[in-house]
């Protein structure tokens, strides 16, 4: 798993990245009431303000973390926005993304880099 | 109350036990304050309405008008000048919302007046303390002095809180809703108000500093009394349709405008025994009576997407001038929906109008709706 500045973590699933945000994110959030999702087959840029997400207190950008295209978002999500206080990592994902190319996987943090920029 | 090494920031007398509580600490209005606790802003906000809160809002001001002649009315009269409020007719242990207007007739702060028998207490905000103190020094000097007190302000809110004090201070249970009293225990002086900032029953408990944190730790002992921040204060009183100063109010919004009307009495009013005499009477006095074209209004977003402060109303799905904004918005937890208040055009300010709020790019529905969004309980 890997993880971006902005508090995303993005997982690999075949030739697609899983994204979500952190427990961290999810914590500094607070309670979540509402999750806007981007629409699937929507071609993004890396830097993209692609989902929307408000807690009681705020709300915060999701940006596309690659170049590449959406190709499904967690419907989950919108029914249940608690669930991203509940299973940040797991269940709460929010989109699948196929990569214009996957090696730029490669330039994000690892776990223990993550864990450093946190603290 | 003493300064953070290396910032400005204040601390209230409770600042030990957030700390202890694992607070968030966040700064507001110059003061290091809890925003939430480790249940975080809903459950705080859901305990608050279904057993007691316990706030710290010991940051706001509370400041003694002490008549020099030593008659309570000579304070009244005086304080009179600067708010449109009926003090002379407040009786000794009872306590009123005012308004310190400026003279285009906007909102310099809103304020809570007690009369305390031989002085007046106010409660003002914090972000306006100094401000207000400047203000009372250089009108009422001449018939009072001013002083600002030190002493911790805690508030108890919720359908639990008249038994949670009243076991700790016997007879507080009598005061009704804007009551004021002196109770004594265990050698403290609490001056204690019921009254709050969340449309529940409740109270404002005013003690020494030194007193406080042994106070607070024992109502929190309760188990029906759980720790709320700022947060949950905040979403508390959106719900119950409390404007903030600084959000809702301010100095370029009046008094009717604000829906704040009913807090100027007769008497005070076009035709009453002591009508205007405060700043901005002219224009006041006209709009209590003509009515201002634009009203603070409630809004119910029809989807789930909350409509933060800022965001613009319109009056169609596209195009068209913006008919209005958002002052406060946000989730409100008892309600489990997006709330939001805000300045629209007069005529389009009635209830159950369906008005667009833009929220990033996008012109979402929402329909107009009275103040507050749900019945207070106040134990009158």
């Amino acid at each position: 798993m890997k993880f971006t500045e902005e508090h995303e973590w993005l997982r690999r699933e075949g030739d697609l990245v899983v994204v979500g945000i952190t427990e961290h994110a999810a914590r500094q959030l607070g309670d979540v009431v509402f999750v806007e999702l981007p629409e699937p087959d929507t071609t993004v840029a890396r830097g993209d303000e692609v989902s929307v997400i408000e807690s009681v207190k705020a709300a915060s950008d999701i940006l596309a973390p690659m170049d590449g295209e959406i190709v499904e978002v967690n419907a989950a999500l919108v029914e249940n926005p608690a669930l991203v206080n509940e299973d940040p990592m797991g269940d709460a994902w929010f989109f699948k993304m196929r990569p214009a190319s996957m090696a730029d996987l490669d330039d994000f943090m690892d776990e223990d880099d993550y864990r450093e920029f946190i603290s | 109350m003493s300064a953070l090494p290396g910032s400005d920031l204040k601390r209230t007398p409770l600042h030990a036990l957030h700390l202890h509580l694992g607070a968030r600490m966040v700064p507001f209005a110059g003061w290091e304050m809890p925003v939430q606790y480790a249940p975080g802003v809903l459950r705080e906000h859901l305990h608050t309405r279904a057993a007691a809160g316990l706030f710290d809002v010991g940051h706001m001001g509370q400041v003694i008008l002490r008549p020099r002649s030593g008659r309570i009315a000579d304070a009244a009269a005086a304080l009179e000048r600067l708010v449109p409020a009926d003090i002379l007719g407040l009786p000794e242990g009872r306590q009123r919302y005012a308004l310190f207007t400026d003279d285009s007739g906007g909102i310099l702060d809103d304020l809570m007046v007690a009369n305390r028998g031989d002085h007046l207490v106010l409660v003002v905000n914090a972000a306006r303390t100094a401000q207000d103190l400047a203000h009372l020094e250089a009108h009422l000097s001449d018939l009072c002095t001013v002083e600002p007190l030190d002493r911790a302000l805690i508030a108890l809110q919720g359908p639990a809180a008249e038994a949670a004090l009243a076991a700790l201070v016997p007879g507080a249970e009598a005061l009704r809703f804007m009551d004021v009293g002196t109770f004594r225990a265990g050698g403290d002086a609490l001056w204690i108000s019921r009254s709050g900032y969340t449309g529940e029953d409740g109270f404002e408990i005013s003690i020494a500093a030194d007193r406080a944190l042994g106070f607070a730790g024992s109502l929190l002992a309760r188990p029906e009394v759980q720790p709320a921040g700022l947060g949950a204060r905040d979403s508390l009183r959106l719900e119950a349709g409390l404007p903030l100063w600084g959000s809702d109010i301010d100095t370029t919004t009046s008094p009717v405008e604000a829906g704040l009307g009913w807090a100027i009495p007769r008497v005070r009013r076009a035709g009453g025994g002591r009508a205007g005499g405060f700043p901005g009477a002219a224009r006041i006095l006209h709009e209590l009576v003509n009515g201002a074209p634009r009203r603070l209004a409630g809004l119910l977003p029809e989807g789930r997407a909350p409509m933060r402060g800022g965001t613009p109303v319109f009056a169609g799905a596209a195009g068209g001038e913006a008919v209005g904004h958002v002052t406060s918005g946000g989730f409100g937890p008892s309600l489990d929906r997006p709330v939001a208040m805000g300045y629209l055009a007069a005529a389009l300010a009635g209830p159950g109008t369906r008005l667009w709020g833009e929220v990033r790019g996008r012109r979402l529905p929402a329909t107009v709706t009275t103040l507050p969004f749900r019945p207070n309980s106040y134990k009158r």
